[in-house]
């Protein structure tokens, strides 16, 4: 049985990869903050209790656009719903846990550790009495990382502003595509994906990520339904193996 | 300045949207259909943040074109995630065919 000392590493290193892929938007986010007129502390605030970095950046585009703050805040719900199914799809393995565990966990629960933490969980051959400190390194590298790129860019101030013109933009694609490609085992989850990439398409101009939730249910429906014409296999979903190197 | 309350306002409701979830799903019993349904939740939001992401660059035009440096790397890095299931390789070979394209096109 792994010690909660080597899960926690194991989930910090296995995130690592997640980080370098997090990295230009933090410090982008930071520059363009400040840039918008944001305060340095109101920007650093901003990643330590919101810590979700679409929605910062969002809110920073909706600041610049001279939008309320109540309707901004009101973005952030819409845009964060998605958290709500990553938390639903991991409250059943967590849910012996005391409530100083389940603080944390929720409150630092981002796209990239619910990728990383969901995966161990899923694996069944690997033993699960710590697999929560598994899911806390990850959750928590990105965190500390999160805040330093976004000091980063604070600092950088206006030298990173054209993201485009570095490619930046890129970089969390290319993250997201590394970590689905290895999921794409079984006929139900490629039902899935290409169901939900269609949909996100034609959703896309549908304002505040609305079109990524649809896309995203209806993909999770394309699974469901292609598992049940399909026979029956225990392990139709092969996300049971390591996404880090 | 009312930063401080947006700060504030962003953070309570992102927090009301992780944290409740998290707790509450745990104490219902779920029943062995939802649970799986759930396994297809990290495909489904990947591929429905990506596929716009390198198929819509900017945001309202659909770009299926060897102009559009998102897609072609796009695909590379598809390929070389299937070939190596190796995520960092994929990152940089995948921003590196990236930032080459986008020199070749010259977009």
């Amino acid at each position: 049985m792994p010690t909660p000392r080597a899960e926690f590493l194991a989930g910090a290193r296995a995130t690592i990869p997640l980080v370098i892929g997090a990295l230009p938007f933090g410090i982008i986010f930071g520059a363009a903050a400040i840039t918008t007129g944001l305060s340095p502390l109101a920007t650093i605030a901003m990643s330590i209790f919101v810590f979700a970095g679409s929605a910062e950046f969002i809110g920073v585009g909706l600041v610049k656009a001279g939008v309320s703050v109540p309707i901004i805040i009101l973005t952030t719900f819409v845009v964060n719903l998605r958290h709500a199914l990553y938390s639903a799809t991991l409250a059943p393995y967590v849910k012996k846990l005391p409530q100083r565990w389940l603080l944390p966990l929720g409150y630092m629960l981002t796209d990239e550790a619910f990728v990383v933490a969901s995966t161990h969980y899923a694996d069944s051959t690997s033993d699960p009495t710590y697999k929560h400190w598994y899911f806390l390194g990850s959750e928590l590298i990105l965190f500390v990382c999160w805040q330093i790129f976004t000091w980063v860019g604070i600092f950088a101030g206006t030298h990173f502003q054209d993201a485009t013109r570095l490619g930046l933009d890129f970089a969390l694609s290319v993250t997201f595509i590394g970590m689905l490609i290895p999921l794409m085992k079984s006929r139900p989850v490629l039902a899935s994906v290409i169901v939900a990439s269609v949909v996100a398409v034609i959703a896309n101009p549908l304002p505040n990520k609305i079109g990524l939730m649809i896309a995203a249910l209806s993909g999770v429906a394309a699974g469901v339904i292609a598992e049940g014409r399909g026979k029956p296999e225990p392990e139709t979903i092969a996300i049971s193996e390591e996404i880090a190197p | 300045m009312n930063e401080f309350v947006l700060v504030l306002g962003m953070g309570l409701v992102t927090f009301l949207i992780r944290y409740p979830t998290l707790v509450l799903i745990g104490r219902i019993p779920l029943p062995d259909r939802v649970f799986r349904a759930l396994r297809y939740v990290p495909p489904a939001v990947l591929a429905a943040i990506i596929v716009p992401s390198v198929l819509i660059p900017d945001g309202t035009h659909i770009d299926v074109s060897i102009s559009n440096s998102y897609l072609i790397a796009g695909i590379v890095a598809a390929l070389i995630s299937w070939r190596t299931k190796n995520l960092l390789a994929t990152i940089v070979l995948g921003m590196v065919v990236f930032l080459i394209w986008r020199l070749i096109v010259g977009v």
